[in-house]
């Protein structure tokens, strides 16, 4: 019993560590993305490569005073980067890093992620309501509908997988893909054949769960000021800022256990935590080469996209698979 | 602790019974604030986050009680498709601070107060006689076990759902499209 809180509480703490790492880090490697993307130099003064720019950026937001504007509702304006944090950090304690590396794992352990990842859409409620700023409401009406919308073909997805696998369980998922590349997920097989179809519905409902470029519309700045967090200074933005990655390592993790066969080798060799970071970290290089290369999609088109294409195409290979599945 | 024996003495605070105890506590004084949040906001937005809470904290009365799935649905549907819904909605009907309501019912007031007191007493009543047999452990409530228990022996109730989720979606359509000229 004590044992099983203090794992708990190491993980968590490990996993607000990574966290914090991850956003910093990532944010660098953004802006660093970016910049070659687009042709011109990105943070390369502080330190070499522009390494120490996230720790002097998070001194900058630490020491900001907080602005609270007139008209906002200050609770809900205070919770609202908490509880855009919050469910990130708790959806790392069930992932399984590698066989061993994992802080609790449960056997429903992808619908505990589902189950958290849905909140972050009220955060972003919360914070547009509360900043009492219209650009900040419709920031983030756009963004939760869209938030809404993506998470049904998302979980349509995850279900084709969790059917083949017969789990829920993160590491048993992640388990039955081990002994080389061909058996992982994203491959077709006998029962699957439309699964790199799937991969690529997951991948592009992450990008939009997360809210990334081409489909950032909560964060239109060309006509939204900034988004639901144009009124949020210092480190309310901060946390918002480390939701937002905390969000895509969990996206990227997710994509990873159930497609890319988590922390197993591609040719056998050495299986373990070092292959699922490389996995990930592949992941969100290509989320950031999207950011970069594709322009902003329009609200309409999103949500067309949603409704009118992914959803019909996941409902179909559900279908397809379980079908496939009673045959076979 | 065997889950057979009532506890009859309160247990120390720092025991394993008196730990779960106050866990168990402090997730009923989050649901109840929750609850209360939700009544006695005077702004919507407020009142969604009260009752946020107030899910939240019954999601984690369902994990104490050792059914992860259950909490997890709890999440899942409540706070997650719910309580946006009902923001949604609230977002969408009442862009202004809420407005007062109208002219308090005849249950306002002192009558209200009454009817809680009465209310309360009853449920305190039938609390205090009531003997809350300590049921053997079903099962581990894993999605397993309750996905079998769903589809045989609960499988009538389990159809029945669907038809009033379908009968809900088809009045939601009909509302939705009744409103459009073309």
């Amino acid at each position: 019993m004590s044992l099983t809180v203090l794992n708990v509480l190491v993980a968590v703490v490990i996993a607000i560590g990574f966290a914090a790492l991850n956003a910093a880090y990532l944010v660098w490697a953004e802006r660093r993305g970016a910049a070659r993307i687009q042709r011109r130099p990105g943070p390369n003064i502080n330190g070499p490569f522009g390494l120490l720019q996230p720790p002097l950026d998070g001194i900058k937001l630490m020491t900001k005073q907080i602005m609270i504007p007139g008209g906002a509702d200050k609770i809900l304006f205070m919770v609202a980067p908490v509880l855009a944090m919050a469910p990130a950090i708790l959806s790392f304690v069930t992932i399984p890093f590698s066989d061993t590396i994992v802080a609790h794992n449960m056997d429903i352990g992808l619908l505990m992620i589902f189950a958290f990842a849905s909140m972050g859409a009220l955060a972003v409620l919360f914070a547009g309501w509360g900043s009492r700023n219209k650009y900040s409401v419709m920031a983030s009406v756009r963004a939760v509908s869209q938030n809404v919308s993506y998470e049904i073909p998302m979980l349509i997805t995850a279900i084709t997988v969790v059917m083949i696998t017969g789990s829920m369980d993160l590491k048993t998922i992640t388990a039955a893909q081990t002994g080389g590349f061909w058996n992982w997920n994203i491959f077709p097989s006998l029962h699957s054949p439309l699964m790199p179809l799937s991969f690529i519905l997951f991948f592009i409902c992450s990008l939009a769960e997360t809210n990334r470029a081409p489909f950032d519309l909560g964060e239109a700045e060309s006509e939204l000021v900034a988004g639901f967090h144009t009124e949020y200074g210092s480190m309310g933005f901060g946390l918002f800022f480390m939701g937002e990655y905390a969000n895509i390592v969990i996206g990227a993790s997710l994509t990873t256990i159930l497609f890319l066969g988590g922390w197993d080798c591609p040719f056998g060799l050495f299986p373990g935590v070092w292959w699922f970071l490389l996995k990930i970290y592949l992941l969100i290089a290509t989320f950031i080469w999207i950011r970069w290369t594709f322009p902003r999609t329009t609200i309409y088109g999103l949500l067309n996209l949603s409704w009118k294409i992914l959803i019909p195409l996941s409902l179909f290979n559900l279908l397809l698979t379980a079908g496939l599945l009673k045959v076979f | 602790m065997n889950p057979s024996m009532p506890i009859t003495e309160a247990p120390g605070l720092f025991t394993a019974d008196g730990l779960t105890g106050l866990i168990f506590l402090v997730m009923m004084a989050v649901t109840l604030i929750g609850g209360l949040i939700a009544c006695c906001a005077e702004r919507l937005v407020r009142a969604v986050a009260g009752l946020m809470v107030c899910f939240v904290g019954v999601a984690s009365l369902y994990y104490f009680l050792n059914s992860p799935f259950v909490a997890m649905m709890q999440m899942l549907i409540y706070v997650g498709a719910v309580c946006i819904t009902i923001a949604f909605a609230i977002m969408l009907a009442a862009p202004e601070e809420s407005k007062k309501n109208g002219p308090a019912g005849p249950l306002s007031g002192p009558l209200g107060f009454i009817t809680a007191g009465i209310v309360t007493f009853g449920l305190i009543v039938m609390a205090l006689n009531t003997k809350f047999p300590i049921l053997a452990k079903v099962n581990q409530g894993t999605a397993k076990e309750i996905g079998i228990q769903l589809l045989t022996q609960y499988s009538m109730v389990f159809e029945l759902i669907s038809i009033v989720l379908l009968i809900a979606i088809i009045g939601a359509l009909v509302l939705a499209r009744a409103g459009r000229s073309k």
